[in-house]
C-alpha cells in the first residue's frame, strides 16, 4: 500500500485489504508461538530490565529469578523464613563464622548436576567489578567481598568462599551475620549454570539457550507482553510442582491489569493492579487480601540546606502532620500510619515509637528555629516522581503544614530519572522515598543511612552513627545487636529526623482462594510459584463485578 | 518523473543523518542517564557499566561508533532492557504496532472520507450538520476516555469483547476504533474542506455542463482534487499511527512499540530512542514522497520540482 | 465569464476594477453578513465566548479556592453544595473546571497562535518562492517534523518540568509544522492559477501578491486548520498530563480533569460525575471552536461571495 507508485484512486479499499491480512498474519505470528492457556496467570508488575539473577536489582527480576532457579535456602511460602533449598543442611560454627552447606543431588534443566562450584562461579561473578551487579553488596557479609567488588583486591582466590567438593560449600564470614542464611536465598545469589554463559555469552538468558535449576523453564519471553513458565521436570522437587504452564504479566497500567483480572485473564494481581480508587469497594470482595508488607513510605529531608538542615524545623513538619488523613482518606486499605521507619513485626526487635501529632509543640519547635507562625519561612519544595498516590498524599501533606504551621510548600512532580537525578545530587529540599526490607532484619533499613551508602541519599553524615552500625555488625549477641539497631534507629529519627515516616505499605492481592491453594500474602510480597495448586479444573472466567460479600472476615 | 525521484531518494541521506545527530544530541543533554536508578550502586561498579556500554568516550566517538553500527544494519543493545538488541525490539512491536494502526486507519478512511464527502455535498442541510457534530465528537473527546468507555459497554456490559491484550481478531477492535476515531473526524473535516473548495471551480462546472451524472461529477472529478488536503494529513497521521500509541497500548495491555518508544525516552535508553526515531523518520519520509507524488498526479496544475 | 476572487479593498486602480465583479460590496462586510447568517457557527462564537467569560470570573462563581480540600467529602456525587461532585480529595470540581477552563483555553490559544505566525510565514513564502528556496524550506519543515512530538515534549518537559510558558511553546512549535505544509501545498495550487499570472504580468510586487491576492485565498484552509489546531492542542495537552507529564498539581486544567476522571472508570464503580463535567466542558468548548470555524470558513471564501 505504502510503497508502489500506483497512484491511489477513491477505490483503493481492495489493495489496502489483502495488506491487510498479510500484516496480521506477521504480527499474530510475531507474538506467542507457544497457544496453550497457561494453568495460572499473575501479575509480574513491570518489564523485568533482566532475567540474570545475578544483574538482577528490582522486584520484577527477583521474581522471574526465583522462579526459575533455586538458592542455597529458599524462603517458606508462608512467613518466609529460610528453609533448605539446593543446602539440605548447614553446620554453623559456635562463633558464626563459618557456615558448611552440605548440597543434595540435583541437576540443572540440561542434565548436569548442580554442584558446589556452581555456586562459587556465581557468587564470583556477582562480586566480579566487571560484571557491574548493582546487589553485589548483598554479599558483603563475607570475608573479603567487599574489597573485591569495589577492586581494592583482585584475587578471587582470596575471596571468602570455596567448594570443598561437589556437594560441599563452605562460606567464612568477615562478622557473625544474623541474616545470613535469608541472603542465601536472595535473588541475587542464586547459581547460574557456568557452561551455558561461556558458550553463549550475554544472550544466554534467551529461552533457547537459557539452563536453569529452579521449579520452572523458560518457555517464551514476548516484551510487554508475557513470560511463560514451564515446568521443570528435571527439578528436585519436581512432585511438589503442580502448574504445567504459568504466564507473567508484564503490562504496568493498572487500570488495564485490573480489567484483566476482572475478566478473568489474571489470577492473581498485586498493588500493580489495584486503582487506588476503588479500593473501599474491593474492600468488601472476598477475593481481596490486604496483609502487612515490610516496607515503608517516608520523605527524605536534605539536612543540608537550609531550613531543613536545623533538626527542629523537621521535628515540627513531623509533629504537624497527621498520616492517618492519608491512610484513611487516600489509601484507604488498612495501612498503618507510621510511627518509625522499620515496620513492626520483627521478632525480637521492638521499634522506634514517635510521639504522636502535637501541633502545639510543632509551632513552638518551629518558632524556636526563627519562624514563629511560619513568617520568613523560605520558599521550599516537595519532590515526587509521577504517581497518582505520590501526588494526592503530597496534597494533603502540603494542605495539613499550611494549616499547621501556616507554611507555604510547593509540589513537584518530576519525571523518574530526572528524580532519581535530584535526589543523588542532593538538590531538592524535601523528596519522597521508600524502602522494602531486603532480608527480615532491622539492618536492611539502617545501614543505608551510613555516610558512604550511595542509598542515602539525605546529605546525613556522622562517623559514630557509621561506628554503631558497624558494632553492631559485629556483635555476637543477639540481644544485644537489636539493642544497637534500635539504638540506631532512635539516632535516625528522635534525634535527628533525617527522614518522616508517613505510613507502612500494606500488601493487596487480588484472587479467589477457591480457585487456587498455595498462595497467600507474605512480608515481602514474593511470588512463590512451586506449591500453587490449582483446585477448580477451569479458570479464565470473567469475576462477578458485583462484590461477592464476605462472610464475617 | 524519475529525476524527481532520484533528487529526493539523494537528499533523504543527509536529511537522515541530521534527524540522528539532533535526536543524539537532545537525548544526551537531558538530565538523568539510563542506569541512575533507585538503588545506587558503589562508584565502582557505576564506571564498569559506563565502559559496558561506552559512555565514557567523548560523545562523537560515541555517535561515530552508534553510525558505524548502523552503516551495518545494527540499532545497537538496548540500555535498559540487558541483553536485548534493538533490532530485536522492533522486530518483535513494530508489526504489532504496524497492524493495529493499519486497522485504525483503515476504519478512519473509511467513516472519514464519504463523511466529509456528504457534508461537503449537503452543505448546511441537517446531513452535513449531523454528520459534522458526529465526528466532532471524535475530536473533543480524548482517546483516554473513549478507550476505557468502549471497554466498559463492550466488555463488561454487554461482554462481547475482551478487554485487552493481543492475539486474536476481537481484542484488536476495541483499540482500533480508539485509535481511528479521532483520525476519522479530523479526515471528515479535512475531506468536507477540500471538497467545498473544489466544487466550486470551473472544471466541475464544465463536467456537470458536459452531461456527466452527478455521483460521477462528485465521486470521480471533484474528489480527486478535493481529497488533496487529505493526503497531506495523512502522511504524518498514518506515520505516527504506525509507530505506535501508548495511551491505547496502556490501556488496553497492547505489546506495541508506542511504550516502548515514550519509556525509552522516559529511562533515557539511548539507542531504543535513536532506532525507534530512524523508523519513524523513515516511514515519514517515504509517506513526504508519496504526498508529493500523489499530489502531482492528482492535480494537474501542480508540477513536480 | 471567467471567475476572479475578490480581494481587499477597492482602493487601487487598474487591477482592482478588473478584478470586482458587478456588486461593489467590501469584501469584510459581505464576510460578516454571510457569518451571521449562519446559525450554528454563530452559536459556536456564543458559547465560545461564554466559557471565556465564564471561566474568567471563576473566583466570583464559587466560594471554594482551587487547591482547597476537605477530606471528609470525598469523592461525593452532584449536591447543592457541590454542583459538580468532589474528587479524591474533596476538592470542588466545580471550582476545578472553571479554573481549569482557564488554562486549557490559554495554551490552546497561545500555542496555536504561535503556530499560525510561524507556520503560515513559513509555508506561504515556501509555497511562493518554489525551486531551491521551497525546497530548502521544507526540507528543513521535514527535518523537525521527523522528530517525534512525544519524544520531544517529554524531554522538554523533563529539563524545563515546571515552567508552564515552556509547556505553550513547545506544543505551538509542534503543530507550525503542519500548517507550513499545508499553506504551502494551497499556494502551490493557487500559483498555478491564471489571475495570478494576469497580475504579475500587470508588474505587481510579490509582496503585495502574497499578502493582498493570495494569503485571502488560503483563509479559508488556514482558518480550518488554526480551528483544528485549537482542540489538537488542547487534545496534547490531555495526553501529556495522562502520562503525568502536564499540568502540575495544584494547578488544574480540563486536560489533567479528564485524566484523572478517565482513571475512576473502572469495572465496579465509576464516579461518574469526575468524567462527565469536565468532559462536557473540554467537549462543548471543541463543538463551538470547530463550529465557529467552520462558519468563519465559510463567510471568508472569496468564492461564495454574494451567495
Amino acid at each position: 500500500m505504502l510503497l508502489s507508485n500506483h497512484v491511489p484512486d477513491a477505490s483503493c479499499g481492495g489493495m489496502k485489504r489483502s495488506a491487510l491480512w498479510l500484516l496480521l498474519t506477521l504480527s499474530i505470528s510475531a507474538c506467542s508461538r507457544d497457544s496453550r492457556p497457561p494453568d495460572f496467570a499473575f501479575l509480574l508488575g513491570a518489564e523485568p530490565e533482566t532475567i540474570d539473577p545475578t544483574l538482577s536489582a528490582g522486584q520484577p527480576e527477583g521474581r522471574v529469578a526465583r522462579t526459575l532457579f533455586e538458592g542455597l535456602t529458599a524462603n517458606d511460602p508462608v512467613d518466609l523464613h529460610p528453609i533448605p533449598g539446593i543446602a539440605k543442611s548447614w553446620d554453623i560454627t559456635p562463633d558464626g563464622l563459618v557456615y558448611t552447606f552440605h548440597l543434595r543431588p540435583s541437576v540443572w534443566s540440561d542434565g548436569h548436576p548442580v554442584t558446589a562450584s556452581d555456586f562459587a562461579y556465581a557468587w564470583e561473578r556477582l562480586l566480579n567489578p566487571k560484571m557491574a551487579a548493582r546487589y553485589a553488596n548483598m554479599l558483603y557479609p563475607v570475608a573479603n567481598a567487599e574489597a573485591y567488588n569495589k577492586g581494592t583486591l583482585t584475587d578471587p582466590s582470596l575471596l571468602g568462599f570455596r567448594a570443598a567438593n561437589d556437594t560441599t560449600f563452605v562460606v567464612t564470614l568477615k562478622s557473625p551475620c544474623a541474616y545470613f542464611l535469608d541472603l542465601c536465598a536472595f535473588y541475587t545469589l542464586l547459581p547460574v549454570p557456568r557452561t551455558t554463559i561461556e558458550t553463549y555469552g550475554d544472550e544466554w538468558i534467551k529461552p533457547e539457550h537459557i539452563v536453569t535449576n529452579g521449579p520452572f523453564l523458560l518457555g517464551e519471553w514476548i516484551l510487554n507482553r508475557h513470560i511463560r513458565f514451564l515446568k521443570n521436570p528435571r527439578y528436585w522437587d519436581a512432585e511438589h510442582v503442580y502448574l504445567n504452564v504459568a504466564d507473567a504479566y508484564t503490562s504496568e497500567n493498572i487500570n488495564a491489569n485490573f480489567n484483566l483480572y476482572m475478566t478473568g485473564v489474571l489470577d492473581w494481581l498485586d498493588s500493580g493492579g489495584v486503582p487506588l480508587f476503588v479500593v473501599p469497594d474491593l474492600l468488601r470482595r472476598s477475593d481481596f487480601h490486604v496483609a502487612p508488607y515490610f516496607n515503608t513510605y517516608f520523605y527524605r529531608f536534605n539536612v543540608t540546606r537550609p531550613p531543613f538542615n536545623d533538626a527542629r524545623v523537621r521535628k515540627a513538619f513531623f509533629l504537624a502532620m497527621d498520616a492517618s488523613a492519608i491512610t484513611q482518606y487516600v489509601l484507604r486499605a488498612g495501612q498503618q500510619p507510621a510511627h518509625s521507619l522499620i515496620p513492626p513485626g520483627i521478632p525480637g526487635y521492638t521499634e522506634v515509637q514517635l510521639p504522636k501529632r502535637n501541633i502545639e509543640e510543632a509551632r513552638t519547635l518551629l518558632a524556636e528555629a526563627g519562624y514563629p507562625n511560619g513568617q520568613g519561612f523560605p520558599k521550599v519544595e516537595v519532590l515526587f516522581n509521577t504517581s497518582e498516590a505520590h501526588k494526592q498524599i503530597a496534597e494533603v501533606l502540603q494542605s495539613q503544614w499550611k494549616e499547621a504551621l501556616g507554611v507555604k510548600v510547593d509540589l513537584v512532580n518530576q519525571e523518574w530519572k530526572v528524580f532519581l537525578n535530584s535526589t543523588q545530587t542532593l538538590d531538592y529540599w524535601m523528596a519522597r522515598g521508600g524502602w522494602i526490607g531486603d532480608y527480615l532484619d532491622p539492618n536492611t533499613f539502617l545501614d543505608m543511612w551510613t555516610s558512604q551508602n550511595g542509598n542515602n541519599r539525605t546529605g546525613f553524615a556522622d562517623p559514630a552513627y557509621d561506628a554503631l552500625i558497624e558494632r553492631a555488625g559485629r556483635t555476637l549477641d543477639p540481644a544485644e545487636r537489636m539493642q544497637l539497631l534500635h539504638q540506631a534507629e532512635s539516632w535516625i529519627l528522635d534525634k535527628e529526623m533525617v527522614i518522616l515516616p508517613i505510613y507502612y505499605y500494606v500488601v493487596m492481592n487480588l484472587y479467589d482462594p477457591e480457585d487456587f491453594s498455595g498462595l497467600t500474602p507474605n512480608l515481602q510480597n514474593q511470588i512463590i510459584l512451586k506449591g500453587v495448586k490449582p483446585l477448580r479444573g477451569h479458570r479464565g472466567k470473567p469475576r462477578d463485578v458485583h462484590a461477592p460479600v464476605m462472610a464475617g472476615e | 518523473m524519475g529525476a524527481f525521484l532520484l533528487r529526493r531518494l539523494l537528499a533523504t541521506i543527509p536529511l537522515l543523518f541530521a534527524i540522528l545527530a539532533l535526536s543524539f544530541l537532545f537525548m544526551r543533554s537531558a538530565p538523568g542517564g539510563p542506569f541512575d536508578a533507585e538503588r545506587s550502586v558503589p562508584p565502582q561498579v557505576e564506571r564498569s557499566l559506563r565502559a559496558k556500554y561506552h559512555l565514557d568516550e567523548p560523545l562523537t566517538a560515541q555517535f561515530a561508533r552508534y553510525m558505524g553500527g548502523l552503516l551495518h544494519g545494527d540499532l545497537g543493545p538496548s540500555f535498559k532492557y540487558q541483553s536485548r538488541t534493538v533490532n530485536e525490539i522492533i522486530a518483535q512491536a513494530f508489526p504489532v504496532s504496524l497492524t493495529l494502526g493499519a486497522l485504525g486507519l483503515a476504519i478512519s478512511l473509511v467513516i472519514g472520507i464519504p463523511a466529509g464527502v456528504f457534508g461537503a455535498v449537503y452543505r448546511n442541510r441537517p446531513a452535513d450538520y449531523g454528520i459534522m457534530s458526529l465526528s466532532l465528537l471524535g475530536i473533543s473527546i480524548p482517546n483516554f476516555v473513549i478507550g476505557p468507555l468502549l471497554i466498559i459497554v463492550f466488555c463488561f456490559t454487554l461482554g462481547w469483547l475482551p478487554a485487552g491484550g493481543w492475539g486474536s481478531l476481537s481484542q484488536m477492535i476495541l483499540p482500533a476504533i480508539t485509535l481511528g476515531a479521532l483520525r476519522a473526524a479530523y479526515i471528515a473535516r479535512l475531506m468536507r474542506a477540500g471538497m467545498l473548495e473544489v466544487i466550486h471551480q470551473d472544471f466541475i462546472r464544465t463536467a456537470r455542463a458536459k452531461g456527466l451524472p452527478e455521483p460521477a461529477v462528485i465521486g470521480k472529478h471533484a474528489l480527486r482534487v478535493g481529497i488533496l488536503p487529505v493526503v497531506t494529513y495523512l502522511a504524518p497521521a498514518t506515520a505516527s499511527i504506525l509507530v505506535g500509541s501508548v495511551v491505547v497500548e496502556r490501556i488496553f495491555d497492547i505489546p506495541g512499540l508506542g511504550t516502548f518508544f515514550v519509556n525509552s525516552a522516559l529511562n533515557r535508553d539511548y539507542t531504543m530512542a535513536m532506532g525507534t526515531v530512524l523508523l519513524y523518520s523513515t516511514i515519514l519520509i517515504t509517506l513526504n514522497l508519496l504526498v508529493d507524488v500523489v499530489y502531482a498526479a492528482l492535480d494537474p496544475r501542480v508540477e513536480l520540482k | 465569464m471567467k471567475e476572479a476572487p475578490v480581494l481587499g479593498s477597492a482602493t487601487d486602480t487598474i487591477e482592482a476594477r478588473l478584478m470586482e465583479p458587478v456588486a461593489g460590496v467590501g469584501f469584510w462586510k459581505d464576510a460578516w453578513r454571510r457569518f451571521l447568517k449562519s446559525r450554528i457557527a454563530v452559536t459556536g462564537g456564543v458559547i465560545l465566548i461564554a466559557v471565556i467569560f465564564v471561566t474568567l470570573l471563576a473566583p466570583w462563581l464559587t466560594p471554594y479556592a482551587n487547591d482547597q480540600q476537605d477530606l471528609a467529602h470525598q469523592l461525593q456525587a452532584p449536591s447543592w453544595q457541590h454542583p459538580f461532585g468532589t474528587d479524591m480529595t474533596g476538592r470542588d470540581l466545580f471550582t476545578r473546571t472553571l479554573y481549569g477552563g482557564r488554562l486549557s483555553l490559554a495554551v490552546g490559544l497561545v500555542a496555536t497562535l504561535v503556530s499560525l505566525v510561524i507556520g503560515v510565514t513559513w509555508g506561504a513564502v515556501a509555497g511562493y518562492k518554489g525551486g531551491t528556496a521551497d525546497n530548502v524550506m521544507m526540507r528543513f519543515v521535514d527535518l523537525l517534523y521527523s522528530l517525534p512530538f512525544m519524544f520531544f515534549v517529554i524531554l522538554l518537559v523533563a529539563y524545563f518540568g515546571r515552567h508552564l510558558v515552556l509547556l505553550f511553546l513547545a506544543l505551538g512549535a509542534v503543530q507550525w509544522l503542519t500548517m507550513s505544509r499545508i499553506v504551502r501545498g494551497q499556494m502551490l495550487q493557487l500559483r498555478g492559477q491564471e489571475f495570478v499570472t494576469a497580475i504579475t504580468a500587470l508588474g505587481a510586487s510579490h509582496r503585495r501578491i502574497i499578502l493582498r491576492h493570495l494569503l485571502p485565498n488560503l483563509l479559508g484552509p488556514i482558518i480550518v486548520y488554526a480551528t483544528l489546531t485549537v482542540p489538537a492542542v488542547m487534545l496534547e495537552e490531555a495526553f501529556l498530563s495522562f502520562l503525568g507529564l502536564g499540568v502540575q498539581p495544584p494547578n488544574s486544567s480540563w486536560g489533567l480533569l479528564a485524566a484523572e476522571g478517565a482513571s475512576s472508570i473502572t469495572a465496579i464503580h465509576t464516579a461518574w460525575w469526575l468524567i462527565l463535567f469536565p468532559g462536557l466542558a473540554l467537549g462543548a468548548t471543541l463543538f463551538a471552536l470547530n463550529f465557529l470555524g467552520d462558519g468563519l470558513r465559510d463567510a471568508l471564501d472569496p468564492r461564495l461571495k454574494n451567495r
